[in-house]
C-alpha cells in the first residue's frame, strides 16, 4: 500500500488533533467551568478554586494523557516492527504487567514513602526484568512466536504476583487497587506525576525513534539487515530498553493501559503504508489522540463512578483484536 | 432487741430482694454470649458482665479499629467461623446484618439463637442498640446508665457559641464521602457543620470527585486518621497538591476511624473534635473581617 497523504501533511493533521484533544481534555470535568473561564483560570495566579482545578487537576491529567498515549503508540509501532508480528504491544509482551508489579512492590512495602523515586525506579526495574527475559529469548535469533508466548507467560506471572501482593496486603483498600494497576486511570494525577514520568519517557522515545532506519532494514529479514550494517544485538537492546523505560514510566503513574499500543500502529499502517520508519511518529501522535479521547470518554460517560481508562480502551481494542486475528487467518489461507 | 432484730431481718430481706431481683431476671437472659462483629463486640463489653462474654471477634483487639481494644484482650477471640463458634457452646450469638451469611445460617440451623445488628446510620440508633443489648443480656439498668451518660456527653460535645453552620466535607481514602443517610453525616450535622455532600445531593457513601471538592472549598475537611497499616494508593489523593492548596491551610480534622466506624457512645469524641474545629475556623473568619 502506498501513502495517499504526504507524510508531512499527515504529521500536521495529527498534531492538530493532539492539540484539539488536549483542549477538550482540559475543558471536561465534574466542576462546571466554561471554556473561556477555564483558559483564564489556567494562567491565573490567585489560587481561586477554578485556578486550582485547572492547574493542579486538569492540566496534569491532560498532559499525562498525551504523554502516555504517545508512549504506547510509539512502543507498539516499534515492537511490531522489531518483532515483525502484528500482535506485539507492550501489554502483550509483559512489559506493562511487570512494571505494575514493580510499582506495587514499591508502594506496598512502604519503600516509596521512604524514597519517592523508588516507585518509578521499581516500575522501571520491573519492565527491565521483563525486557531482559525477552531479550535473552530474542537474542539467539528467537522465533517471534516463542517471544510472544514468553511475553504472555511473563505477563500472566507478573499479573498474578501483583494480585498476590495486593491480596496479602493488610490494607483494606488493596483489593480495590488491583483494578487500578490492571486497568489504568488518569484520575486525580498531579504535576508531580508528570515530572516523575517525563524524563524516562523522553529517554525511551529518543531511543525508539533512533531505530527508524534499522527497522526499515529489518523488513528485508535479519540476514539482509545484518549485511546492510545493522547491529541486530544493539537493535534489540535499544528496542527493549526504550520500550521498558517509557512504558515503565507510564505504568508507574497511570497503571497498565492496554490495547492502545496494539491498535494504533495498525490504524496508521493503513494510512502510511508498511514502512516501519514512517509509522513511528504518526503512531505516537495517534496514540496521544486515542488515549486523550478515551480519557475524555471516561469522564463524559460515567463521571461519578470512576470508570477505568483501560476498560474503555479494551472495549474498543478487543473487538479490533478479534477482527485482526480473523483477517490474518484469511490472508494466511 | 428481738423486735429490732426482726425489723432488721425484714429490711435485709427486702434489700436482698431488691438487689437480686434484676439478677434473677438475668437468669433467663443469655449467659454465654459470642460476638462476631466489631461493633457488637464493643456493645457487649459495654453492657454485659465479664462473665457473660464467651468470645469476641478478632477485630476487637485491633487498636486502629476498636476503642475498647485493650479491654478486648481479656477475652478469647473468634474468627467468625461457624465451627469454632458452635464448639464454644454459646447461648446467644451477636452478628452484623451484612456479613458472614453462611456462618450465621449454619449456626441458626444448629439451633443457636443469633441476633443481628444493622450498621448504625443515625445517632438515635445508639441508645436503641444499648437498650437492645441490655435486654438480651439482662442488664437493662446498666444499659440505661450508659444511655444517660451518652446523652449528657452528646450535649456536652455539641456545646458551641457559634450561630451559623460552617461548610465541611468528609473525605476518605479513594475519594469517598458520606452524605445523607450515613452516621458521619449526622455527626457532622451534630457538630453544627454543613456537609457539602448534601449541597451536591450526594447521598450515602459516594465518591466525591476532587474537582468538586476543590470548587466547594469547605472550611473544614474531615478525614480519617492514617492507621498503622502499610500505605496504599487509596491515601494518595489526600496528598494531592490541589487539596493542599485549597483546604489544608484552613482546617483538616483527622479523626481516628475507631471512633466513627461503629455507632457507639464514643462517637461523641468525634462530634466534640468537629465542633471545636468549626469554632476555630469561624473565629479565624471573624478576626479576618
Amino acid at each position: 500500500m502506498t501513502a495517499r497523504i504526504p507524510h508531512s501533511a499527515l504529521i500536521i493533521v495529527l498534531s492538530v488533533g493532539v492539540l484539539l484533544g488536549f483542549g477538550v481534555s482540559l475543558s471536561v470535568g465534574p466542576a462546571q467551568i466554561g471554556p473561556l473561564e477555564g483558559v483564564k483560570a489556567l494562567f491565573a495566579a490567585d489560587g481561586s478554586p477554578q485556578a486550582v482545578v485547572m492547574q493542579d487537576i486538569r492540566l496534569p491529567r491532560a498532559i499525562l494523557g498525551v504523554l502516555i498515549g504517545a508512549t504506547l503508540g510509539l512502543s507498539g509501532a516499534v515492537l511490531q516492527g522489531y518483532l515483525r508480528n502484528p500482535l506485539a504491544e507492550p501489554g502483550l509482551i509483559g512489559v506493562s504487567a511487570s512494571a505494575s508489579l514493580g510499582a506495587v512492590i514499591a508502594i506496598y512495602t512502604g519503600f516509596s514513602l521512604v524514597f519517592p523515586l523508588a516507585l518509578p525506579l521499581m516500575a522501571l526495574a520491573g519492565a527491565a526484568v521483563a525486557g531482559g527475559v525477552l531479550n535473552a529469548l530474542a537474542g539467539q535469533r528467537g522465533h517471534t512466536l516463542t517471544l510472544i508466548l514468553a511475553g504472555v507467560a511473563i505477563s500472566s506471572i507478573a499479573t498474578s504476583l501483583t494480585s498476590l501482593a495486593l491480596n496479602l496486603s493488610p490494607n483494606p483498600f488493596a483489593a480495590m487497587e488491583i483494578v487500578f494497576w490492571m486497568l489504568g486511570s488518569l484520575e486525580d494525577r498531579s504535576m508531580q506525576h508528570v515530572w516523575l514520568a517525563l524524563p524516562l519517557m523522553a529517554i525511551g522515545w529518543a531511543m525508539m525513534l533512533s531505530l527508524a532506519k534499522p527497522l526499515d532494514a529489518l523488513t528485508l529479514g535479519e540476514e539482509a539487515a545484518a549485511t546492510l550494517g545493522v547491529n541486530l544485538r544493539r537493535l534489540s537492546l535499544v528496542a527493549v530498553i526504550g520500550t521498558a523505560a517509557s512504558v515503565g514510566a507510564a505504568t508507574a503513574v497511570a497503571g497498565a493501559i492496554g490495547f492502545v499500543g496494539l491498535v494504533v500502529p495498525h490504524l496508521m499502517r493503513g494510512v502510511v503504508g508498511h514502512q516501519p520508519s514512517r509509522l513511528l511518529l504518526p503512531s505516537a501522535l495517534a496514540g496521544a489522540i486515542m488515549l486523550t479521547v478515551a480519557d475524555v470518554g471516561v469522564r463524559v460517560i460515567a463521571p461519578q463512578s470512576g470508570l477505568k481508562l483501560g476498560v474503555l480502551t479494551a472495549l474498543v481494542g478487543a473487538p479490533f483484536f478479534l477482527w485482526l486475528i480473523l483477517s490474518k487467518r484469511r490472508s494466511l489461507l | 432487741m428481738k423486735k429490732h432484730f426482726r425489723r432488721a431481718l425484714i429490711v435485709a430481706s427486702a434489700l436482698v430482694f431488691v438487689v437480686f431481683a434484676p439478677v434473677s431476671g438475668a437468669m433467663a437472659a443469655a449467659q454465654r454470649v459470642v460476638s462476631m462483629n466489631l461493633c457488637t463486640d464493643q456493645l457487649l463489653m459495654l453492657v454485659a458482665d465479664k462473665t457473660q462474654i464467651a468470645s469476641l471477634s478478632h477485630l476487637a483487639r485491633d487498636e486502629t479499629l476498636a476503642v475498647m481494644s485493650a479491654r478486648a484482650r481479656n477475652y478469647p477471640v473468634n474468627h467468625g467461623r461457624a465451627e469454632e463458634i458452635y464448639l464454644s457452646r454459646p447461648d446467644l450469638v451477636l452478628a452484623g446484618s451484612y456479613t458472614q451469611f453462611n456462618s450465621i445460617n449454619m449456626l441458626r440451623g444448629l439451633g443457636i439463637s443469633v441476633e443481628q445488628f444493622a450498621p448504625v446510620r443515625s445517632l438515635k440508633d445508639i441508645p436503641a442498640n444499648l437498650r437492645r443489648i441490655g435486654a438480651l443480656v439482662g442488664r437493662e439498668a446498666r444499659a440505661e446508665a450508659l444511655v444517660a451518660a451518652f446523652q449528657s456527653q452528646l450535649a456536652e460535645a455539641q456545646r458551641t457559641e457559634r450561630a451559623e453552620n460552617v461548610p465541611a466535607a468528609i473525605y476518605y481514602a479513594n475519594s469517598y464521602t458520606a452524605g445523607q443517610g450515613t452516621l458521619m453525616d449526622e455527626v457532622v450535622g451534630a457538630a453544627r457543620l454543613e456537609n457539602i455532600a448534601d449541597r451536591l445531593s450526594l447521598t450515602g457513601t459516594r465518591s466525591l470527585p476532587l474537582e468538586l471538592l476543590v470548587m466547594e472549598s469547605p472550611d473544614v475537611l474531615v478525614t480519617a486518621r492514617k492507621t498503622g497499616h502499610p500505605p496504599a494508593l487509596a491515601h494518595e489523593v489526600l496528598r494531592h497538591p490541589a487539596l493542599r492548596r485549597t483546604i489544608h491551610r484552613q482546617g483538616e480534622v483527622a479523626i481516628h476511624t475507631k471512633y466513627t466506624i461503629c455507632g457507639l457512645p464514643f462517637i461523641t469524641r468525634a462530634i466534640e473534635m468537629l465542633t471545636k474545629a468549626g469554632d476555630v475556623v469561624a473565629s479565624q473568619a471573624d478576626s479576618r473581617k
